[in-house]
């Protein structure tokens, strides 16, 4: 791992921190008001923490795909696109959190930062784009669908990124409707893009775990990249069920929103399989945080089945429920995969007993500590939506009262959240603070039998 | 490989087209945006409002979702919320144009639809018919 990479690891794993800190600050914020309000409002906390987690995310994305993309396209062929992207995204990360510090705002849903921030961010992707694209030329032929699946979430982030400015245009905001519309288009199809750079990299490493390379290359396995993309694509409808707009954009949505029970019944048909795979690999740790993403993605994927019916989102839209879905997908399945890609890049089976104790044990709190954290916002949601939709209770504070005595789980299963990932990060950090001149020898694995190897013998 | 990808990108083209120039469901022309409005959509992206308020369900939970507040409760209401703040939301101290000028965005959002559709736009295949605004 070169230089720039390790900066940009350290300085995502770092934003997994800061992003579960200010997210929990910001739970106690939202039911304590007053006692934040002066200094640090909900307002002020919801930006940074939801910054914070896209760019934990999408740097996760990133940085596993700048790691293991080596492995198929070589050494880069313009390592200064790499360098100049390193660079331009953490420095205006860096500017991001100070216009937040000074209460500065863009007010859109999940980029809520000054838009003209958002064009260095647009040029750093640019130059990464480029720099992958060159590598293109170098990979087998045909290619593998991790190398699909990357391609894909790189374009699509790129367009996603530009569509969600389109509210510049005068034009897109004379019509709220329009406006919102497009908005969620865009945010929707975003987080198609940066599931199918983290999943592509979860199909490598479970390629580079079994040493099969047909998992990439089978006809199942491209049936669902391309039943992921259509829903990238179509499947955004079903935050804008409500919205009084054209009515194909909500039955174009629900009908590919329902294409999802195959990948369900996939699932469950797989179940079998997947017990004796766990067998094999269970010991390794990159695969312990690929299975939890597993399960995680069952259970998201039933709430979301569910979600995608018009008629029941009328009771789970704008209420908690919507929060559960995207924290579960996001802690759960994101940063599961993500976790296991750092553990694979930074060779966490090498690390010291002590500190494999500590992962796994802060493996295992996260867990737990999601799942409550997650069923609490479920039943705060069913909450919400019974007496509001339900009861047609009008009054905010009301329908909110026992919403909030719900909402303290969630918070305290937020602050043990909090514990589970820094004992998970902490290690993996220090994975990174290798001394000058030290280089961990790699680590081959093949159907769960280890044999090391010296790095210069693999490259 | 690359055929399906070229047919879904083409599908993709032609659905974002539609969606831009028909996605809005063509609404009354009444619902024009005023200058005030555009400087109310303004305060209310500077002040990160949508941090903690919904519009039509999107948005932050921390306090209302705000779309039909104008149709419920009044712009007498809103204003006298929005100047003063309350137990759970900080007082912005805003000039009393800044006030209408949000009051007024928050009215053309009001006249766009409901946030809630009625029980009886429920169509049995379980999608909407929404005929109200």
């Amino acid at each position: 791992m070169n230089r720039y990479l390790k900066i940009f690891s350290a300085f995502t794993l770092g934003m997994l921190l800061l992003a579960l800190l200010l997210g929990c600050v910001a739970a106690w914020a939202f039911l304590y008001p007053a006692a934040f309000n002066g200094w640090l409002p909900f307002q002020q906390l919801r930006p940074m923490h939801v910054s914070a987690a896209l760019f934990w995310i999408i740097g996760g994305g990133v940085a596993g795909i700048l790691h293991f993309k080596q492995q198929v396209q070589g050494r880069p062929k313009k390592p200064g696109f790499e360098k100049a992207f390193v660079i331009l995204w953490i420095s205006t990360i860096a500017l991001i959190f100070g216009c937040y510090a000074c209460r500065r705002f863009g007010g859109r849903e999940y980029w809520e930062f000054p838009p003209l921030l958002g064009l260095p961010l647009l040029a750093a992707w640019v130059l990464l784009l480029l720099s992958f694209a060159a590598g293109w030329k170098k990979g087998a032929r045909p290619a593998p669908l991790y190398v699909w699946m990357w391609t894909t979430g790189l374009v699509f982030f790129l367009f996603t990124f530009l569509e969600q400015n389109l509210y510049q245009i005068p034009w897109f905001r004379a019509s709220y409707l329009r406006e919102l519309t497009v908005q969620w288009k865009s945010n929707g199809s975003m987080v198609g893009a940066w599931n199918q750079m983290i999943y592509g990299t979860s199909l490598f490493l479970m390629v580079r775990l079994s040493g099969n390379e047909t998992l990439a290359r089978n006809k199942k396995a491209f049936f669902f990249y391309f039943l992921g993309l259509t829903n990238l694509m179509f499947n955004w409808g079903h935050h804008l069920y409500n919205v009084p707009g054209a009515p194909w954009v909500r039955h174009v949505s629900y009908a590919i929103s329902m294409t999802e029970w195959v990948l369900f019944i996939s699932i469950l048909q797989g179940f079998k399989a997947k017990m004796k795979e766990q067998q094999t690999y269970r010991h390794l740790m990159a695969y312990r945080f690929l299975l939890a993403a597993e399960g995680w993605v069952f259970l998201n994927l039933t709430l979301a089945l569910f979600m995608s019916i018009p008629a029941v989102n009328r009771y789970t839209h704008g209420t908690h429920i919507t929060v559960a879905h995207a924290m579960g997908t996001t802690i759960g399945i994101n940063s599961m995969i993500l976790l296991g890609v750092f553990s694979e890049m930074l060779q966490a089976e090498r690390l010291r007993a002590t500190a494999k104790r500590w992962l796994y044990a802060g493996f295992l709190l996260t867990q737990g500590s999601l799942l409550v954290f997650w069923l609490a916002l479920i039943v705060a949601g069913v909450l919400k939506g019974y007496r509001q939709v339900a009861l047609g209770m009008q009054n905010f504070g009301e329908v909110m009262q026992p919403v909030h005595t719900v909402l303290h789980v969630f918070a305290l299963g937020g602050l043990l959240l909090l514990a589970g990932f820094t004992m998970m990060a902490v290690p993996l950090l220090q994975a990174l603070r290798l001394r000058k001149g030290e280089r961990p020898a790699a680590v081959i694995i093949r159907m769960g039998a280890k044999q090391e190897k010296a790095p210069e013998e693999i490259l | 490989m690359r055929r399906v990808i070229l047919a879904l990108s083409v599908l993709f083209a032609g659905y974002t087209a539609l969606v831009y120039a028909l996605g809005d469901g063509a609404p009354p022309a009444a619902v024009a945006a005023t200058p005030q409005v555009s400087q109310g959509a303004a305060l209310w992206r500077d002040l990160n409002c949508q941090g903690c308020h919904q519009l039509y369900g999107l948005g932050g939970y921390m306090g209302p979702d705000l779309t039909n507040t104008a149709r419920f409760r009044g712009p007498a209401y809103m204003k006298a919320f929005i100047k003063n703040g309350s137990s759970r939301m900080p007082n912005f101290h805003l000039s009393d144009t800044a006030i209408d000028q949000l009051t007024a965005f928050l009215t053309w959002v009001d006249a766009t639809g409901l946030s809630l559709p009625p029980a009886k736009s429920v169509h049995w295949s379980g999608t909407y018919q929404i005929s109200e605004r």
